[in-house]
């Protein structure tokens, strides 16, 4: 941590570093919205669209022993959920190390 | 312990009841006494501590803490019943109050984390660079969750009176006493580490029953793959046909599809924008700890969350197939508080082949009914509790939701341990939510409003002391409630997700996500969003809430109900803050960079250093 900091104040010290730098930080951040869209797409389909919007059709089929609109909107899309949340802290990190942004 | 209580158990000295009381006595005892202890191990001297536990809570004992913070005595004691009564439409709070978690960890929780500090209010006030946003926001702050804390005392003392016979009162008085200890003494720090056992306690205390009905049921011990891969809600659906009632998965049978979706959103973004929740992301120690904490906390909650609707079929079933052809083969009248007098009938089971308990008597009817929750009456007059639809729904019995969950290790008949437990389990629940909330309040009137802006330059130790002051007041105006709830306190949590989901969502993402919102933007946008909620919410339930004869509007919002109306209200919100934001001048230079830098988890790992603002602009890039 204390590396990262003497690392800071190099930077700092040069305008062609600073710039990129600055475009650093904007792919990072661009990166991370694209992550952002593309799970919060896959929240609003299995909840509001397989659980909500398109329960009625999904509940001709069934999974196990009940309708899958139901399982969906009762069983499903929770675990879905929990899966998004750790996938983002994942993929974070990932942009974090390579965008060297991290803390 | 629990198989040394087991032993206890099988010793056949005093009555069922009796010893029901006594084990309840016990766990109630030795938890208290667990939660105190943390508390003395807690006790803290600065502010950082108090406020923020130090910001050293690892990522998954953070998660446990906000998942106990969370889930209230409603979560607990009361969500399974109202799914099990309202079947497919329950899922808009299953969905609704897991969904948000989704949007908290991707959109709030680590930027807010990155900003530091203490309160939503700080960030809102030095974001929008304005006191009138700060103390908007530490007003809602405030209101929102002296609502909800009310509840959770309320729910103490529904649990003492049921299982310890105490009155209500002396219930909530013990239960403000317990969270006065640890919260005064150890502030968040000490609320955090107890609120990790307190969910432990609360999530045994949901399984273990949970488990021994699904097998009893199903003979597959997950209630989870036991409601999806056993025959246990089809035979649900096929009893309620046979009484005349739709089929238990039908959905849409009390809601249009437009009110589903809208609470169901409601409910996320509001569970998103409630200050107790996200306050809780402010207390680990990086910004990666406070998304991987987010994940954590949403699987301890979906430990619970997915298991309720499981709990919820198999307790219908139960109930169903318990009362419908019950035998009447006495009454007594009991006399009530009021002076007016009851009639208890007492029961036995159905005689049929299927039926192993036929003529045994149902003593939980009789018990329940005691307390007003269960109440049966013999329409027709046959000697007989019929359930079908002949008479209009349910017309010999009327069963009060809040008691699915605490009844149902009674009607599967489980041991009175069993039952000791789901009380401690509720206890641990309403206890650990209204320590959050009151840590909230606390830090938005000492903190916010006082320190803010009558005492800048308080020394550390008096900062400490109006911090606990305030959580004194706080825990007497929620005891106070909780002994005297008005009535409308059921109205108002549609209230503190309503005003959640207007006010401080929108704000927050903005803030963080869009460069150009502004003061005006912004308070404009809550001002607007804040009057159109709270407008909607009074006019539609004005009956409950200001004592109208009638509801002074009705549902003009394409239908939507007073639940579901919050995602108006923050559409509306939105679309007014970028629109004046981009009317007017655009934010200051050091908001500017203020934004850039919480963009960027770097440079949080020296949180203190953010309280001198000559450091937090050396950190900006």
């Amino acid at each position: 941590m204390g590396k990262n900091l003497a690392d800071d104040h190099q930077q700092v010290s040069s305008g062609a570093q600073e710039t990129q730098r600055a475009d650093r930080l904007r792919s990072y951040w661009r990166a991370n919205l694209r992550l952002i869209a593309c799970l919060l797409a896959v929240w609003a389909m299995v909840s509001l669209g397989c659980g909500v919007l398109l329960v009625e059709q999904l509940n001709a089929i069934s999974i196990g022993n009940v309708p899958l609109g139901f399982w969906f909107a009762q069983q499903g899309s929770i675990y879905i959920f929990v899966v998004l949340i750790f996938v983002y802290a994942w993929r974070m990190d990932v942009l974090d190390r390579r965008f060297e942004v991290g803390e | 312990m629990f198989a040394a209580t087991a032993g206890l158990l099988a010793n056949p000295t005093g009555g069922g009841l009796d010893s029901t009381r006594a084990l309840t006595f016990l766990f109630v005892t030795i938890t208290f006494l667990v939660y105190l202890y943390i508390g003395w191990r807690s006790r803290v001297r600065e502010t950082g501590e108090f406020y923020v536990a130090g910001r050293g809570v690892p990522a998954i004992a953070n998660g446990a803490a906000t998942a106990a913070d969370w889930m209230s005595a409603a979560s607990f004691i009361s969500m399974a019943g109202l799914i099990s009564f309202m079947g497919y439409d329950g899922s808009i709070y299953l969905m609704g109050w897991t969904g948000g978690y989704v949007l908290l960890a991707l959109l709030l929780a680590p930027y807010l984390r990155k900003f530091g500090k203490y309160t939503v209010p700080d960030f809102v006030g030095e974001r929008f660079d304005s006191e009138t946003a700060r103390v908007v926001a530490a007003v809602c702050a405030i209101f929102v969750s002296l609502t909800y804390v009310a509840g959770q005392m309320r729910g103490v003392g529904i649990v003492f009176s049921r299982f310890l016979e105490v009155p209500i009162w002396q219930g909530v008085v013990i239960g403000m006493v317990i969270v006065a200890f640890f919260a005064v003494l150890g502030g968040m720090k000490g609320i955090t580490w107890t609120q990790v056992v307190q969910y432990v306690v609360l999530v045994v205390a949901f399984w273990i029953p949970a488990v021994a009905i699904a097998k009893l049921l199903t003979g597959n011990p997950v209630p989870q793959a036991a409601l999806t891969f056993s025959d246990i809600t089809e035979k649900l659906s096929a009893l309620q046909v046979d009484l005349g009632f739709a089929e238990y998965t039908q959905p849409f049978a009390n809601k249009s599809k437009l009110d589903v979706l809208c609470i169901t959103l409601a409910l996320m973004v509001g569970t998103a924008g409630l200050p107790h929740v996200i306050v809780r992301f402010y207390t680990t120690s990086s910004v990666r700890a406070a998304r991987w904490s987010a994940g954590w906390a949403l699987l301890f909650i979906a430990a619970l969350y997915t298991a309720a609707p499981a709990v919820a079929v198999f307790a219908r079933y139960n109930l169903l197939r318990a009362l419908d052809g019950a035998r009447i083969v006495g009454t007594e009248s009991l006399r009530t508080d009021d002076e007016t007098s009851r009639e208890i009938l007492h029961l036995v089971a159905a005689e049929s082949a299927a039926n192993s308990a036929a003529s045994e008597p149902i003593t939980w009817a009789t018990s329940w009914q005691k307390t007003g929750l269960i109440t049966l009456h013999d329409a027709n007059a046959n000697g007989v509790i019929e359930l079908d639809n002949a008479h209009g729904k349910f017309a010999e019995a009327s069963i009060d939701p809040d008691i699915i969950v605490l009844a149902t290790p009674e009607v599967a008949g489980l041991a009175p341990w069993v039952i000791a437990l789901v009380a401690t389990g509720g206890l641990a629940a309403a206890l650990s939510t209204a320590a959050g909330l009151l840590l909230v309040i606390s830090s938005s009137i000492a903190h916010d409003l006082y320190i803010h802006f009558v005492d800048p330059h308080a020394p550390e130790s008096r900062r400490v002391a109006v911090g606990r002051a305030m959580i004194v007041v706080a825990i007497v105006a929620a005891g106070y409630f909780g002994i005297h709830p008005p009535g409308f306190v059921a109205q108002v949590v549609a209230f503190a997700f309503g005003l959640a989901a207007a006010s401080f969502f929108p704000i927050i993402l903005l803030g963080v996500f869009d460069k150009r919102t502004n003061r005006a933007g912004a308070i404009a946008g809550m001002i607007v969003g804040l009057l159109f909620t709270t407008a909607y919410i009074v006019g539609n339930r004005s009956d409950k809430i200001l004592g109208t004869e009638e509801p002074l509007m009705g549902p003009w919002c394409f239908g939507i109900s007073a639940e579901g109306i919050g995602v108006v209200g923050c559409m509306l919100n939105f679309a007014v803050t970028l629109v004046v934001s981009r009317l007017t001048a655009p934010p200051p230079a050091h908001v500017q960079m203020l934004v850039e830098s919480v963009r960027v988890p770097k440079g949080s790992h020296a949180p203190e250093a953010h309280f001198d603002e000559s450091d937090a602009d050396a950190d900006n890039p």
